[in-house]
């Protein structure tokens, strides 16, 4: 582990009108963890993701690599190795899995470099060669957050922005989900994972934030969290 | 491989007859003249499909477009270049009229990064007023009284070889990486953004073609008429356009075709009913959208219209075969 994050978020605050959905977080990402942000509905999780890809304004600093993100915009995030995977999967129904993938490597010209991309992710995702030409939109719940997870990894990215991976799935394909998480992690790639799901999200991740209310309650190793009593009654179930 | 012999065969067949047309008089003049409306019209609803149907904005200026092609051309035959050969400068003039309107998408091009739907429709409409007021206070072209004074130089063959040009780069772009990224626009743009798509390139080029290829329809517009003024460009024009793009259907080049032959056929047929026709046209549109909203072409295609490769993988699909790997990719 290094000594600079890769990531790094310092006081930030986001607000919608006069709502304020983030109010002052402050966090690191290193390089090769898993660090999960958890939080119940409305606690600024999805927004914290959404102003690191700079798609909400916001005030703060938030540097990635050394480098302030401030003013920019969301292809060249990806450029740098950075990739969102937002909330709902963002899957483009109407084109095909090949397409959806085909896509994300969009700032990639050598086709040799895309078949390599291809073949990651379906060395991944075997499910996913076999639908290359179906309509992103007839795949089933889990299938799209591996496509979704898919397009990510195509643009090659070193660390992985995830908002909610499990929603809306069944417990099995959550821990299959989850698991494979933990093999692009070995890869080397980062995660920040944003989840509800307290108890899978501890289970892979190596530290974790609670939110409440835009601000960080809790925070420490996985295994703190767990054995934290504030966190047992209000997020694990006991 | 057969099929593209058979393409390339049909083409010089098609021109050869839009050839003969004319010069042994096979058909009646007015039929002709039909003809070569229906070949502008089928320009226009391809080049607004790019934009309404491939992208999913909603672009309702598009007859914007089409007079500053129509303009732009017709300065370039009357006071630009020399009237000797005329006939030789056409294809030039008409490539200033595209290049003209292109420029002017552009500008439109600016807002749709921010606004998109109804906003974006504003601000197209808006775009269409602005350029008949402006043209309507250019005294040097004429004002509201119009400009004049071309020669006849639209011919049917010459349509036919826009049309062809039209339909051969659109179809190109459309199932290129530039195309894909259309789609994707048309699904979820901030999606796009996240997976690393240069949307404003997208937007950019998307508006650029389609503004070209109004401005060539325009072009050859006046030179067929050979008398054009600012209020044949007004909303009405544009409507039509939309009307011809809804009825044939979206994100689809041959339903662009389809919509602008009936819609161009219907209106001659009716045009002995006067004001009447213009009744029926949006009845016409009200029962489509009622039992076929997508059009009547909507989001399927000629297999002739689609590249050899993409057809080849949709064929694999359908007799569920195995896609070979590396054909499958790139």
């Amino acid at each position: 582990m290094n000594d600079t994050p890769l990531l790094s978020i310092k006081n930030l605050n986001v607000a919608y009108g006069s709502v304020r959905a983030v109010s002052g977080i402050s966090l690191d990402v290193y390089e090769g963890e898993i660090v999960t942000l958890m939080g119940a509905n409305g606690a600024g999780k999805s927004s914290t993701l959404c102003a690191i890809s700079g798609l909400v304004p916001y005030s703060g600093a938030i540097t990635y690599q050394g480098q302030s993100l401030r003013k920019m915009s969301p292809d060249r995030l990806v450029g740098m190795g950075m990739a969102h995977v937002p909330e709902g999967r963002g899957i483009f129904s109407n084109l095909t899995v090949h397409e959806n993938l085909r896509l994300a490597a969009w700032t990639q010209k050598d086709a040799g470099k895309i078949r390599e991309d291809f073949a990651r992710v379906f060395a991944l995702f075997p499910r996913l060669r076999d639908r290359q030409r179906q309509a992103g939109g007839t795949l089933s719940g889990g299938e799209q957050q591996m496509l979704a997870v898919g397009r990510a990894l195509m643009s090659r990215a070193r660390l992985l922005l995830l908002d909610e991976p499990s929603m809306g799935l069944a417990p099995v394909l959550v821990r299959e989900i989850f698991n494979i998480l933990r093999d692009i992690n070995r890869t080397g790639v980062t995660i920040l994972l944003v989840e509800q799901n307290a108890n899978m999200a501890l289970r892979i991740a190596s530290r974790g934030y609670v939110l409440e209310t835009g601000a960080v309650v809790l925070q420490g190793a996985s295994e703190e969290l767990r054995d934290s009593p504030r966190m047992r009654e209000a997020y694990l179930g006991g | 491989m057969n099929m593209r012999w058979t393409i390339g065969v049909g083409l010089l067949a098609g021109f050869g007859l839009c050839w003969a047309i004319p010069h042994y008089e096979w058909l009646d003049p007015y039929v002709q003249l039909v003809l070569m409306y229906l070949g502008i019209n089928i320009i226009l609803t391809a080049s607004l499909n790019l934009v309404n149907g491939y992208m999913g904005e909603f672009s309702v200026g598009h007859a914007g477009f089409m007079a500053v092609g129509a303009y732009v051309a017709s300065i370039l035959t009357v006071l630009v270049f020399p009237e000797e050969g005329s006939a030789y400068y056409f294809p030039l003039a008409i490539m200033g009229g595209g290049l003209g309107a292109a420029a002017t998408g552009l500008i439109v091009s600016i807002p749709s990064f921010r606004a998109r739907g109804d906003y974006l429709a504003i601000v197209t409409l808006a775009f269409n007023m602005i350029v008949k007021s402006v043209l309507e206070n250019l005294e040097v072209v004429g004002g509201p009284r119009g400009f004049m004074g071309m020669e006849q130089l639209t011919t049917l063959p010459w349509v036919y070889v826009w049309v062809v040009i039209t339909i051969w780069i659109l179809r190109n772009l459309v199932y290129s990486k530039y195309g894909r990224g259309m789609a994707a626009i048309r699904e979820d743009e901030i999606v796009c953004d996240l997976c690393g798509v240069h949307t404003r390139r997208v937007k950019i080029s998307a508006f650029l073609v389609s503004a070209f290829f109004a401005g060539v329809a325009g072009g050859l517009y006046a030179h067929l008429l050979q008398f054009i003024n600012p209020r044949m460009f007004d909303i009405l024009k544009s409507t039509e356009v939309l009307i011809m793009l809804y009825l044939g259907g979206m994100a689809s080049l041959g339903g662009s075709m389809i919509g602008a032959t009936i819609y161009t056929v219907v209106m001659e047929v009716l045009r002995a009913q006067g004001g009447f026709r213009m009744v029926l046209m949006p009845l016409l549109l009200i029962f489509l959208m009622l039992f076929r909203p997508r059009g009547i072409f909507g989001l399927k295609e000629f297999s002739w219209l689609i590249p050899w490769r993409d057809l080849l993988l949709m064929r694999q699909l359908r007799t569920r075969k195995e896609v070979p790997r590396a054909s499958a990719e790139g």
